[in-house]
């Protein structure tokens, strides 16, 4: 099946999201679509999806124009979605989630499963999934599910599959299996269009790159082109790509966690018995795929976490057991992972947002009177400093991008002296250009001799900051190791191999030959 | 909003939507976006993935209380709209009129608004009075109802901006009302230190009625709005059975009815005998520049606003949640309380069971109607407080019954509560207008291969 868009447009309001795209996909063919956040790649997938109209230009398969009205449409037609965030019911077996939405019945309206389980498993057969029809979805791991997605749209004779960001909630080694499934897909002669910014996977599996920025396509590129090219295609200017940093002069270790346990209402030890040390001067990223006890963690010390035991020390100060307040003030500055939900309150203005932890203190209040005119210049100062992009500092922070929105965390938690910062997931959803600022903002906070602790689940990131890491598996540490370990070193660990054995793995399958 | 230096196309949406007045929307576009996960993209979070916009519960219950001026504004004139045809519908005059009313249109006109006129001249001008006096009684008597109005509304609108809804004005107006009196006709004093007196006996009196609310939210994660109905009827339920008590109960009456406060525990009348006006509205005035200071200016009123508007990124930043609840809840609560001492010590002078009437209910809607702005309430207190007191003229006059007033205030209402509903009937929904932008448009087709080697600029 041969897929074509052409000139699709779509607007909303006089914001052009997508402008005259043109997009052919071949049968048997990966085509990717690479771009920023907001570039507009989510946008035109809804549309040809069959969730939004397009202001203009048609849809044509095999050559004939299509009209969508809705998704249950576009699955007749062939196209197949599976989205960023899963669209399953955890509650559901694999087969009920599978059938949801075309139902078999038996008489008197019985649901009749089994010609589901039947497909599942026959699926399941020719590529290699390993999914049991009657396993509870909610039991599943994301990579599991994930395929269950894929069978959803299979099931439905999916000719052309949609992949949104398929790899942003995978390991490296569930990416790894991913890119199989894809070109076994691709064998069986599906055509795949897979959206990215993550350039390796990019690269890796396309057949044809075509890059959208600012809802225009702004050129194809062969999956040959260096990360550099793609990067400043998509971005719309040079990049650099590699941070030039100073290796690290670690001072005394000034930070220290010892034994921390976090159970959270379940009885879980979500954080388990952790002990680490961070030195001035030195990033300690922690990394480990999401869920395995980061978020605790970093709330634990920040003391928002309940049920912690154990002892988080800076400065010889025992900061378990005190305030937020008492922990911001002791100098800990902290980049929450959840900047919309935890580090902006997203309709007070810029300048707000600027002293959100620092509003009761001197210079910006006396007694408990504010003073607006001293908050305003410091806003003007920061977002000077930060180059946040804004027409005002009075605007609604919600309404920046999230890069920006990002910097205004930062000037924030950068604008007082430091003797501890933490940022858990810097750089989540920012664009090339702005990834490069925060990570020059973290070094020279490092620089300035602070001890840094970076979260990250990107292992792009945390190989780029880190002077050291660790590894979070299942709420334990499952080792520290330093900043040159591999890739392959660091995706095992992530799944819960310890250090050595992880290593020694990582080696035979070089060996082997079998690894890219 | 300047368009020169907007670098994000995120802005020109935010341009956009604010000249089709949807500045809501503009929050879900900020807000809403799909996930943590993912930057604020250009499309509007409720147009992604097609589902049916303001979904998420809070967020109505913010743009409700917090959205813009002018659905306020419409909502009003669109109730007036409605209750004018209603009171015409039901008029038999108007029947009567409407039979000849290619003959002489006039006179069916004329009373299809006459109790419209009543009402204006009941509230603001009476243009038939014998003298000057007469004239200005409707306009004193509007601000004279208004000022309970204003200070509980505040109350209201103070909780509302720390996300909290507090039905429980009307409990906190009579326990405020029950101190003050109290202290009003049991303690005897001089002028000015008595009245001051009462002021913060009432003052206290409400804060410790809201303050409870806030304790048992902050403590037990209680939920504030049965929790303040279930403190009302406590209220409402004590006031009555303290009338009947020897120390609440007038001598010599069998009424539950308190004795009457001593002359220098009441407002001083501001223009004179003849006019019921007393310093209580200045109160409201005074209460209302407080409140504005409170909310823009103090670090406390910076901590209601954030724990109102995300309260997970008020408690990263080392806001003490629990405490600013606690707060927020005694200070509405005092605000309440004021407003009834605004009716003890002002207006009706003594205590009884009916001291609060509705002023509570009415409360909710002011502050609704106000967008929890100081101001706002304060406004939209007056003109509650013109219904009211126009409302009593409109039934002199035109034998309109009163109760018209309160279908109108309950339409106001429901059309505040429902923003699209009023955008649509003016036509200023957004969401029609996407079809009619567009055309063809021959923009430039970019593509081309990127030559290696040739990375831009």
């Amino acid at each position: 099946m041969k897929l074509e868009l052409k000139g699709i447009t779509k607007r909303f309001g006089s914001l052009v999201a997508n402008d005259h795209i043109d997009l052919v996909v071949e049968p048997g063919q990966v085509h990717c679509l690479l771009g920023e956040n907001g570039a507009g790649k989510s946008t035109l997938m809804n549309v040809l999806y069959g969730l939004y109209d397009p202001s203009d230009g048609e849809i044509l398969i095999d050559g004939k124009p299509v009209v969508f009205k809705g998704p249950g449409d576009a699955m007749a037609a062939g196209i197949g979605m599976v989205h960023q965030h899963f669209m399953l019911i955890p509650v559901f077996t694999v087969a009920e989630n599978v059938a949801l939405g075309n139902e078999a019945t038996k008489a008197a309206g019985f649901l009749n499963l089994d010609e589901t389980r039947r497909k599942i498993s026959e699926i399941s057969k020719q590529y290699g999934f390993h999914v049991d029809p009657d396993a509870l979805v909610e039991d599943l791991p994301v990579g599991v599910q994930q395929r269950v997605e894929i069978i959803k749209a299979l099931v439905r004779d999916a000719e052309v599959l949609i992949l949104d960001e398929p790899t942003a909630v995978l390991t490296p080694q569930e990416t790894d299996e991913l890119l199989d499934i894809i070109r076994q897909l691709k064998a069986a002669g599906k055509s795949i269009v897979f959206i990215s910014h993550k350039l390796r996977e990019v690269k890796e599996i396309s057949d044809i790159i075509t890059v959208i920025r600012r809802g225009k396509v702004v050129g194809s590129a062969d999956p040959s082109a260096s990360p550099t090219e793609l990067a400043s295609a998509m971005v719309g200017r040079a990049v650099s790509l590699t941070l030039e940093k100073k290796p690290a002069q670690p001072g005394e270790a000034t930070f220290k966690v010892r034994d921390l346990t976090v159970v959270d209402h379940n009885g879980q030890h979500v954080v388990d018995g952790l002990s680490f040390d961070i030195a001035k001067g030195e990033v300690l990223a922690i990394a480990g795929v999401q869920g395995n006890g980061q978020t605790e963690l970093t709330e634990a010390i920040l003391g928002v976490q309940q049920h912690v035991t154990g002892s988080i020390i800076l400065d010889d100060v025992e900061l378990l057991g005190k305030s937020v307040k008492q922990v911001l003030s002791a100098g800990v500055g902290f980049v929450p992972e959840d900047r919309k939900i935890d580090g902006l309150v997203g309709t007070f203005s810029i300048s707000e947002n600027m002293i959100l932890d620092l509003y009761d203190k001197a210079p910006f209040a006396q007694g408990i009177g504010m003073k607006p005119a001293l908050i305003a210049s410091h806003a003007e100062k920061k977002v000077e400093e930060f180059d946040v992009r804004t027409p005002s500092i009075d605007v609604a922070v919600g309404t920046l991008s999230g890069g920006n929105q990002q910097k205004v965390v930062l000037a924030r938690e950068l604008s007082r002296p430091l003797r501890l910062f933490i940022a858990s997931q810097p750089t989540r959803g920012l664009d090339v250009g702005s990834i490069e600022f925060v990570h020059k903002r973290v070094i020279a906070e490092r620089d300035n001799g602070t001890p840094v602790m970076i979260v990250s689940t990107e292992l792009d990131e945390v190989l780029e900051l880190a002077d050291r890491i660790a590894v979070l598996y299942r709420g334990k540490l499952v080792g520290i190791v330093p900043a040159g370990t591999s890739r392959d070193v660091l995706g095992l660990m992530m799944a819960g191999v310890p250090e050595h054995e992880a290593e020694l793995t990582a080696h035979k399958t070089l060996e082997g030959g079998t690894h890219v | 909003m300047s368009e020169s230096n907007t670098p994000r196309q995120v802005n020109e949406v935010e341009a956009e939507r604010s000249e089709t007045l949807a500045d809501e929307v503009v929050l879900d576009v900020a807000l809403d976006t799909a996930d943590g996960a993912m930057a604020p993209s250009v499309i509007p979070a409720a147009s992604q993935g097609g589902q049916i916009p303001h979904a998420a519960g809070g967020s109505v219950f913010r743009q409700i209380v917090t959205g813009n001026a002018m659905v306020s504004v419409l909502s009003v004139l669109l109730a007036i709209v409605l209750g004018g045809i209603l009171m015409a519908v039901t008029n038999p005059k108007v029947a009567e009129t409407a039979g000849y009313f290619f003959a002489q249109p006039g006179d069916m006109l004329t009373e299809v608004f006459r109790p419209y006129v009543a009402l204006v001249q009941g509230a603001i001008f009476n243009w038939t009075g014998a003298d000057a006096a007469a004239q200005l009684y409707p306009i004193t008597e509007t601000l004279t109802v208004s000022a309970p109005l204003i200070l509980a509304g505040l109350g209201v609108a103070l909780a509302f901006r720390a996300g909290l809804f507090n039905i429980g004005a009307q409990g906190q107006i009579i326990f405020g009302a029950l101190f003050g009196a109290y202290v009003g006709f049991t303690w005897h004093m001089p002028f000015p230190i008595h009245l001051l007196l009462v002021i913060v006996a009432g003052f206290i009196g409400g804060a410790v009625w809201g303050g409870i609310v806030g304790l048992l939210k902050a403590r037990t994660g209680a939920h504030e709005v049965i929790v303040t109905i279930m403190l009302n009827y406590i209220a409402n339920f004590l006031l009555l059975f303290l009338l009947t008590t020897p120390a609440f109960q007038r001598k010599g009456s069998t009424n539950p009815i308190s004795p009457f406060l001593d002359q220098s525990a009441l407002f001083p009348e501001l223009l004179g005998p003849q006019f019921r006006l007393h310093a209580g509205f200045l109160l409201a005035v005074l209460a209302t520049v407080f409140v504005w200071w409170l909310l823009k200016r103090s670090t406390l009123g910076f901590e209601f606003r954030a724990v109102g508007a995300n309260q997970s990124a008020a408690r990263t930043a080392g806001i003490n949640v629990p405490r600013a609840v606690i707060l927020v809840m005694a200070i509405a609560g005092a605000l309440a309380g004021l407003a009834g001492i605004a009716q003890v010590s002002g207006t009706e002078k003594y205590l009884s069971g009916g001291v609060a009437a509705s002023i509570g209910f009415d409360a909710i809607t002011v502050a609704l109607l106000g967008r929890s702005t100081p101001w706002g309430t304060f406004f939209a207190g007056l003109l509650f407080g013109a219904f009211r007191a126009g409302g009593v003229a409109m039934q002199a006059q035109t034998q309109t019954p009163i109760d018209i007033v309160l279908v109108i205030q309950s339409l106001i209402v429901l059309f505040i509560a429902a923003p699209p509903l009023v955008r649509a009937i003016f036509g200023l929904n957004p969401r029609k207008k996407k079809k009619a932008a567009g055309g063809p448009g021959s923009g430039t087709r970019p593509s081309g291969k990127i030559e290696s080697g040739a990375a831009t600029a």
